[in-house]
């Protein structure tokens, strides 16, 4: 009697198994918190819905550097996602790993999907493509770094609530703040991607050889241009004048923005949504101020933000599927979505004009403001992007260095010669392992 | 006389040892030989290609004067986190031990921090001392303190110490209460008896009955110190600013975990291996000497 249960136990199981199999899992690696990761498991839910073949498995796998961490990790013991939301600082990294990544031009060509490169923003797509015109990763939650100020804060100190266009205009209006009581004057939320590497893009000036290290890996650092220790030394002077108040590495200056406590600030463009809950807040969204005497300031805004990498060794019909979920999600409407549901920026021309039409911008006045800064001028070598080997080390060491300035330590001259030399070092150490 | 334990099966006291030999293997021996391994190579994040590089890690690191500085910073940490947390919790200890009325709240109170997690001991203390909310913060900046630890290294260094000594002082008052009652009361009697005073008693006959465990505890916490804090360091300062608080084994996580450079990030490890060896033979050669058993 036992032999013929097992026997139809074991049938059902096969009856049943092709019923599951028939829809091909793509594991899909993200960082996405909080509200953030309700946007993702949306759209994962709309393209599961909108067919039945494939099936788009989110899963948040903690911060940027931790996610990519596990996903390395992952790769070296052969199971790795299809999918991984890689921060645009590990770039490089992705982009060396020959092997463990599969190209998304390359994926997109296999599949058969279409995919025109062109129709995407230049300053984003330019990040993510290598120089031949392949796009390697696909953009997915790009952001650029804005300027805001706190109109109450200006009224107060008998200024008019607009936001200063150059860094003159800000030390002037900073001067003024301070002498009426404001306790923070300015801060800044990402130092180095700030005022290093968003402020070359927005100067013209290169970060380093290699149009930014983009032309290869045997690139340099060249962040101790004169241009660039004035403005640090700027930022060093306002702080022992008490104008400039640092806040730390990451977003720590969006809070200080939020609260009041501080009076202008740098942040990202996501930041306007923590900015919105505060409904005391009175607040508006600008350019990032630029000094009026460099020759073709202000250029074009770079972005932040992450991109989705395809790792290798996975089954063509899986490829099949990651690549008709790309295509989903460069559709405008899907991207219109995403772009108003979030504070990112538009990825697609299309789905920009998209949102323009629907009456977004007019609705929430400022919104369009982190794309006109990217799209301020047509890209130049010098503002299309950066790729760095390494660069979450290497931006460290111009984090700790630009720290030493504020904190009085060391002249500006000194803390970028010695931010260039350790950064080559790691460059150096990057192209070793990665020969 | 002495109690052995025979037994008659030629294998039963290897069978019985294998489990804790086993783990051992797996989590102490086994990763510790592939640090070695990993030391003397270069590979890139993925272990897509592996060279083979012989000392040159090695030679990297004390090329580099980070690294060497990050060993002051760990003397330096090290040093103060297990001086404060052994001279505290002896003090706290000898007073506990003299109260009578409620001394069980006194205790419970004071061991109460060990059951916090060394992650959540430096966010409450980074709290505290945050640079624009945190309460301590404001009555410094009313005092007239630029107290700012987010750029000040000297200030987040104070922050990780007080943090990791207060994560601490439970652990080891634990012990010195225990060493404590374990003294004779009448030995105490006597030289009170003969006139000694309070100081007197506790430097020239309780100090002395201690020191087993202070011994003990020195060792533990320089291990704390080296390995342990991790989670405060991580948990507040990541090391900043300007590498003010990066000791060693945060930098093997930096350089390893956030950077991908294993083998550098190996070659630390081993050295770190090394330096816990020579600390704690050299603790039980020379400072145990001096131990009163």
């Amino acid at each position: 009697m036992r032999i013929p249960k097992l026997v139809a136990a074991l049938a059902a199981a096969v009856l049943f198994t092709p019923a599951a199999q028939a829809q091909t899992e793509i594991q899909f690696w993200h960082s996405m918190g909080g509200a953030l990761g309700e946007a993702v498991n949306n759209l994962a839910g709309k393209f599961n819905a909108s067919q039945n073949e494939y099936k788009v498995v989110p899963v948040f796998k903690g911060t940027y550097p931790v996610s990519m961490t596990a996903a390395i990790a992952a790769f070296r013991a052969g199971n790795a996602p299809h999918v991984l939301q890689v921060f645009e600082v590990g770039t490089a990294t992705m982009m060396a790993a020959k092997g463990a990544v599969v190209p998304v031009a390359k994926l997109m060509a296999d599949a058969k999907e279409p995919f025109e490169p062109k129709a995407y923003l230049p300053t984003v797509a330019g990040y993510y493509t290598d120089l031949k015109g392949n796009m390697l990763s696909f953009p997915f939650n790009s952001s650029t770094v804005m300027f805001y100020i706190n109109h109450e804060a200006f009224k107060k100190a008998g200024l008019e609530p607009k936001a200063p266009k150059t860094w003159k205009e800000l030390i002037a209006a900073g001067e003024k703040l301070k002498a009426a009581g404001q306790q923070c004057v300015y801060t800044t939320s990402w130092p180095s991607w700030m005022h290093i590497e968003n402020f070359s893009a927005w100067h013209n000036v290169p970060i380093g050889t290699k149009q930014n290290g983009m032309g290869g890996f045997d690139a340099q650092f060249s962040v101790n241009s004169p241009l660039h220790v004035r403005h640090v030394a700027m930022l060093g002077d306002m702080s022992k004048k008490g104008l400039f108040t640092y806040a730390g590495r990451t977003n720590q200056g969006d809070a200080k923005f939020a609260s009041g406590e501080c009076a202008m600030a740098s942040a990202s463009a996501g930041a306007q949504a923590t900015f919105r809950k505060n409904p005391k807040l009175d607040w508006s969204i600008n350019f990032i101020p630029y000094h009026d005497d460099v020759k073709g300031a202000p250029q074009n805004s770079i972005i932040g933000g992450a991109s989705l990498w395809v790792m290798g060794g996975k089954k063509p019909q899986e490829y099949r599927g990651v690549a008709k979920f790309f295509a989903f999600l460069s559709k405008p409407d899907v991207q219109m979505d995403w772009h108003t549901s979030t504070g990112y920026v538009p990825i697609t021309l299309a789905s920009y004009e998209l949102t323009r039409k629907s009456g977004f911008y007019d609705r929430n006045p400022g919104a369009d403001m982190p794309v006109r800064q990217l799209t301020n001028k047509a890209p130049t070598a010098n503002s299309k992007g950066l790729r760095f080997g390494n660069f979450v080390q290497g931006r460290e060491v111009i984090e700790e260095e630009m720290e030493a300035v504020f904190a009085g330590k060391k002249d500006a001259k000194t803390a970028l010669d010695d931010a260039v030399k350790r950064g080559n070092e790691i460059l150096a150490k990057f192209q070793a392992a990665n020969r | 006389m002495e109690k052995r334990v025979v037994f008659r099966s030629a294998w039963l006291p290897y069978a019985l040892l294998a489990p804790q030999i086993a783990v051992t293997v797996v989590f102490f021996f086994w990763p510790a030989a592939q640090a070695v391994w990993f030391s003397f190579q270069l590979q890139d994040a993925f272990g897509l290609r592996t060279e083979f590089v012989g000392l040159q890690n090695f030679a990297a690191l004390f090329a580099d004067e980070r690294y060497l500085q990050s060993f002051g910073t760990t003397a330096l940490f090290s040093v103060m986190v297990a001086f404060w947390g052994i001279a505290i919790s002896l003090v706290l200890a000898a007073m506990a031990d003299r109260v009578i009325r409620g001394a069980l709240a006194y205790k419970t109170l004071l061991i109460w921090p060990y059951a916090v997690a060394p992650a959540v001991a430096g966010v409450l203390w980074a709290f505290l001392f945050a640079p624009s909310i945190g309460i301590v913060t404001y009555f410094l900046k009313r005092a007239g303190v630029d107290w700012n630890w987010i750029i000040h290294g000297d200030q987040a260094m104070l922050l990780v110490i007080v943090a990791s000594v207060w994560k601490q002082i439970s652990y080891n008052f634990l012990f010195f209460l225990a060493g404590l009652q374990s003294i004779p009361r009448s030995l105490i009697e006597a030289a009170a008896i003969d006139g000694a005073g309070p100081a007197r008693r506790f430097w020239t006959i309780v100090f002395p009955l201690l020191s087993p465990t202070t011994f003990f505890l020195l060792v533990v916490n320089v291990v704390y110190a080296f390995f342990d804090t991790f989670g405060v360091i991580d948990a507040t300062t990541q090391g900043g600013p300007a590498q003010a608080t990066q000791i060693l084994v945060y930098k093997v996580y930096n350089d390893g975990v956030k950077a991908a450079d294993l083998g550098g990030s190996s070659a630390q490890s081993v050295i770190l291996m090394f330096i816990v060896i020579a600390l704690t033979v050299a603790q039980f050669r020379f400072v145990e000497r001096k131990v009163q058993y």
